[in-house]
């Protein structure tokens, strides 16, 4: 099995803490993080997968850009991670693919 | 001898269609395409392979729209075979959905005159909501009802493109990229093309420059009055499949992206989008298909149609520089298998429809007199 | 219909923060949209949130962002924080969305400061999960205080790799190699400016401290390293290269990668502003002159937007255009804006001295401008540098046939990530300049956006286009 890799929190103890899930599992996040910043220290470094040919992918530039961290966030589909707050009772899930017309909450 | 048989101006989807079906003639074919960012139709292309509603005006059209959509999956398979790929045609008939009462009793009295000047060989029939519905489950309570053509379907036009370009080689024809033909000179020993990058002869010149055929086409005895008329379209992230037959407005292309379009307007050769249109145009697919307003769109263009006065091909041969023709649509999609596989030998002297006249650019002379 | 400004300006860098500044203490009314949740760009992230400890370990020159906030304090100027600019139109029109819902405005003058991205560095693998931009590492650090799993490897070129390898060391990480794909002809290419570069050493003495930092601490450092390949099954696990003529292997769980910085032009291409590919930074930027004014009159760019010069260039060239706007809004005269000028003239000039010989010297390698065949240069639709190359023998001349082709640059990231890399390998395959290649046709929207939110933009009631015959 392969490990489990986190990004590690310089300042680990201090700040606010958010709870949010991904894929069901809770994740406590950093008030003020992103949702991409938030997955790579619980480990998830991977969020999607292309709707292309199916690879796995992860956040890359982590300033709104590449679009590689893109999740579906409280059922919405392709939010960007990186772009995204976290906020208490966040529901993450993971993008297989390409996304369903009518996966989307109203703004 | 001349450096080729037949010189094709313009390497869009016209150029290249004709091109394509002049090689599998035997002909020995040159075509002249343009460079990366010339006015390119093909690039625009909302894909439709659509018969209905065409050639209100002039049955001819309508039934040579329906010849070609008779011959595409000949083409399809012919040119997945040569290039590789699948040019994900599709004909599983088409649907216009209205959102208005009036526009759609006046679309539905319009088809029922060209059924009847095509003596009743015409199949369509009116939908209303819950009939589409039955079709389509994803329509939107504003959708009023629909004409549904088993005639219609649609095609991934840049695989399009693409697959003439190999098919145009692979038959043995050459393309010269590089920049626009500026003069087309006509002597007692044919013709020659005038580039910035050089001077090339040939025995015949088919125009198929889309635009640029309003200037070259004085140049050998023809007469090409189109405008441009641009048309803007939207493009959204892929999508999993949800639609499954083409509308006039919204279809869902092979790799699942949704494309929306389209709009008409004259903007002279400004190709741009605007975002009023696209708003507009937005709107209007929100309305049709509610459940799209959550896809992010990730695109738009605008693209210039090649119009002529009356929207209809025009077809034609030079009276007074034997072996020049000119060929110029704005359907460039749908009638891509007509184009190469009957106009390219009516070009070359082989037979064809008897109605291949009415195509003439002499009708807009006489509907001026008249 | 809008809200109208004298001054839209977009991005809240350091060009956009200064430039607000001034225009704010003159009164001018300003919208300052930006789309990250705070100012100071990517280079100063999260200036304003940072702890003392995590400004210690990024840096003085990071800390010393942090005195263009008091631009944001002036009545006159609104910041529009986790605004996603979507479309500038000619006319200078703004549409923008924000938490989901779309607005616009209307501005006298536009000043665009979005600043830059990183380079492509396309090479087999750079897709893999646990690959990023070093960029992407130094937000991480920036913003939530976050290093990377270990084993971590550091690849490319330029000073962000020290720079980052430098901070991570500060912050008690030491990295585990850093793979650098400097070529090696690229030192004496870069001597000849070396003189010029002496007259403002401020970069190269950090460079060189920052050098002897990793040096000292022991931490491996291959040198013109060729023939990357990352690889890993769904996630990294490790680099392979060739270093002195060996093939390595290093095991990896992150690898954070960089090849330099250039301008995001995605606004000036939108505008079809007149653009100049650069030779020495290997990069278009749109032609501006000292003032930032381009060639569409009402639009002008500042900071690295217009060509790579750095953070605190960047605040030299925003305060400088803005001087111009107050001009031409008639708030000063050009005396006055002459005399206000100078200081930021001459530090601009200052700044741009060691440019040349540091372009010179991070150049990047060619196997990043031309991947081989099978290497992924379109990140979002997955086309292969040898699809371009076959684009080519079909008779493409520029990046915009090959787009519609192979669908290069179709993707959500539109073209951000490939384009550079598509007309490079066209112009190799054609033996053409980059500038007869060109790039692509840049529309919008610039960013996606919900069919929503560009169904709000329709404001006429009777809604309906004519539909197609």
């Amino acid at each position: 099995m392969r490990n489990v890799l986190h990004f590690k929190r310089l300042d680990e103890a201090s700040g606010d803490t958010v709870e949010l899930t991904f894929e069901g599992e809770p994740v406590t996040a950093r008030a003020g993080e992103t949702v991409a910043a938030a997955l790579l220290a619980a480990g998830h470094i991977s969020g999607r997968q292309t709707p292309v040919s199916g690879s796995p992918r992860g956040p890359y530039c982590m300033m709104g850009a590449c679009f590689d961290c893109l999740v579906e966030i409280d059922g919405e589909a392709n939010r960007q991670g990186c772009m995204t707050q976290v906020r208490d009772g966040m529901v993450v899930r993971r993008m297989t693919g390409a996304r369903d017309v009518d996966r989307g909450s109203a703004a | 001898m001349a450096d080729s048989a037949y010189a094709v101006i313009g390497g869009g989807l016209v150029g290249m269609a004709i091109a394509w079906g002049l090689a599998n003639r035997g002909k020995q074919v040159t075509v002249f395409d343009e460079g990366d960012r010339g006015f390119r139709a093909s690039r625009g292309n909302f894909g439709l392979v659509w018969v209905q509603s065409k050639g209100l005006n002039m049955p001819d059209y309508s039934r040579w729209s329906r010849l070609s959509a008779q011959l595409w999956p000949k083409l399809s398979e012919e040119l997945g075979n040569v290039s590789g790929t699948d040019l994900e045609l599709s004909q599983p008939g088409g649907i216009h959905l209205f959102l208005d009462e009036d526009e759609a009793e006046k679309a539905v009295a319009d088809m029922e005159k060209l059924r009847a000047a095509l003596g009743g060989d015409y199949p369509f029939e009116y939908l209303g909501h819950n009939a589409v519905k039955r079709i389509i489950p994803e329509i939107g309570p504003e959708v009023v009802g629909a004409l549904h053509s088993p005639m219609d379907g649609h095609v991934n036009p840049l695989y399009l493109l693409r697959a003439l370009h190999t098919g145009v080689r692979d038959a043995g024809a050459k393309v010269l990229h590089g920049p626009r033909v500026e003069r087309i000179t006509h002597t007692k020993d044919g013709f020659r093309i005038h580039r910035e990058d050089g001077v090339w002869s040939a025995d015949n010149v088919v125009l198929c420059a889309g635009l640029g055929n309003a200037r070259l086409a004085p140049m050998i005895g023809l007469d090409a009055p189109v405008v441009p008329n641009r048309g803007q379209v939207i493009i959204t992230e892929r999508v999993r499949p949800f639609l499954n037959v083409p509308t006039a407005h919204v279809r869902q292309v092979g790799e699942g992206a949704v494309q929306i379009g389209d709009s008409k307007e004259a903007a002279g050769f400004d190709d741009s989008t605007s975002k009023n249109v696209i708003a507009k145009i937005a709107h209007r697919a929100t309305r049709y298909f509610p459940l799209l307003e959550n896809v992010r769109v990730v695109r738009t263009w605008g693209a210039l149609r090649v119009m002529s006065p009356d929207g209809h091909p025009i077809y034609d041969k030079s009276q007074t520089c034997p072996g020049a023709s000119l060929v110029t649509c704005h359907s460039g999609v749908t009638l891509a298998a007509a184009h190469a596989k009957v106009l390219a030998g009516w070009i070359c002297g082989e037979d064809a429809p008897d109605y291949m006249e009415v195509f003439g650019a002499q009708r807009f002379a006489l509907q001026k007199a008249g | 219909m809008s809200e109208r400004f004298d001054v839209a300006i977009i991005g809240a860098g350091p060009a956009g923060l200064a430039a607000a500044g001034v225009l704010g203490q003159a009164g001018c009314s300003v919208t300052l949209l930006d789309e990250q949740a705070e100012p100071g760009g990517q280079i100063y992230r999260g200036i304003g949130s940072a702890s003392g400890p995590r400004k210690s370990v990024l840096g003085a020159d990071y800390a010393a962002g942090a005195s263009l906030l008091p631009s944001l304090a002036h009545d006159s100027v609104t910041h529009i924080a986790g605004a996603t600019v979507w479309e500038v139109t000619p006319e200078r029109d703004i549409y923008y969305s924000q938490a989901g819902k779309a607005s616009g405005l209307k501005a006298e003058h536009v000043l665009v400061a979005t600043g830059a991205t990183e380079r492509p560095m396309p090479f087999p693998g750079w897709t893999l999960p646990g690959v990023m931009t070093a960029g992407a590492g130094q937000i991480l650090l920036k913003t939530a205080g976050m290093l990377p799993p270990s084993p971590c490897v550091l690849a490319g070129s330029g000073p962000l790799l020290f720079l980052i390898a430098a901070q991570y060391l500060a912050a008690g990480f030491k990295i585990d190699a850093i793979v650098e794909t400097t070529p090696r002809g690229n030192l004496a290419k870069a001597l000849p400016h070396l003189p010029g570069a002496l007259l403002n050493n401020k970069y190269l003495r950090k460079g060189l401290a920052m050098l002897a930092s990793l040096r000292k601490a022991g931490i491996p450092h291959y040198k013109a390293s060729t023939s990357l390949v990352a690889e890993g099954d769904g996630q990294v696990e490790a680099l392979k290269f060739t270093s002195g003529g060996k093939p390595h292997r290093l095991a990896c769980a992150s690898l954070l990668i960089h090849n330099g910085v250039v301008p995001n032009v995605q606004i000036s291409r939108s505008l079809n502003l007149d653009h100049a590919w650069d030779s020495l930074q290997h990069c278009w930027h749109p032609v501006t002159d000292a003032s930032g004014a381009t060639s569409l009159a009402g639009f002008r760019v500042a900071g690295d937007g217009g060509g790579i010069a750095g953070a605190e260039a960047a605040a030299h060239g925003g305060r400088l255009a803005a001087l111009a706007i107050l001009e031409d809004l008639g708030k000063i005269t050009g005396g006055e804006r002459q005399a206000r000028s100078s200081d930021d003239s001459a530090a601009l000039k200052w700044h741009g001295r060691a440019r040349p010989f540091l372009d010179a010297l991070y150049a990047p390698a060619r196997e990043f401008l031309e991947p081989a065949d099978s290497t992924i240069v379109c990140r979002c639709e997955e086309v292969t540098a040898g699809k371009i190359r076959e684009f080519v023998d079909l008779g493409c001349l520029g990046p915009n046939q090959a787009k519609s082709f192979g669908r290069a640059g179709m993707g959500p990231c539109q073209g951000r990530y490939c384009g550079l890399t598509v007309s490079s390998v066209i112009a190799a395959k054609l033996g053409k300049e980059m500038d007869e290649v060109g790039y692509y046709r840049i529309r919008p929207p610039l960013k996606p956006i919900t069919l929503r939110e560009l169904a709000s933009m329709d404001l006429d009631d009777d809604a309906d286009e004519r539909p197609a015959a």
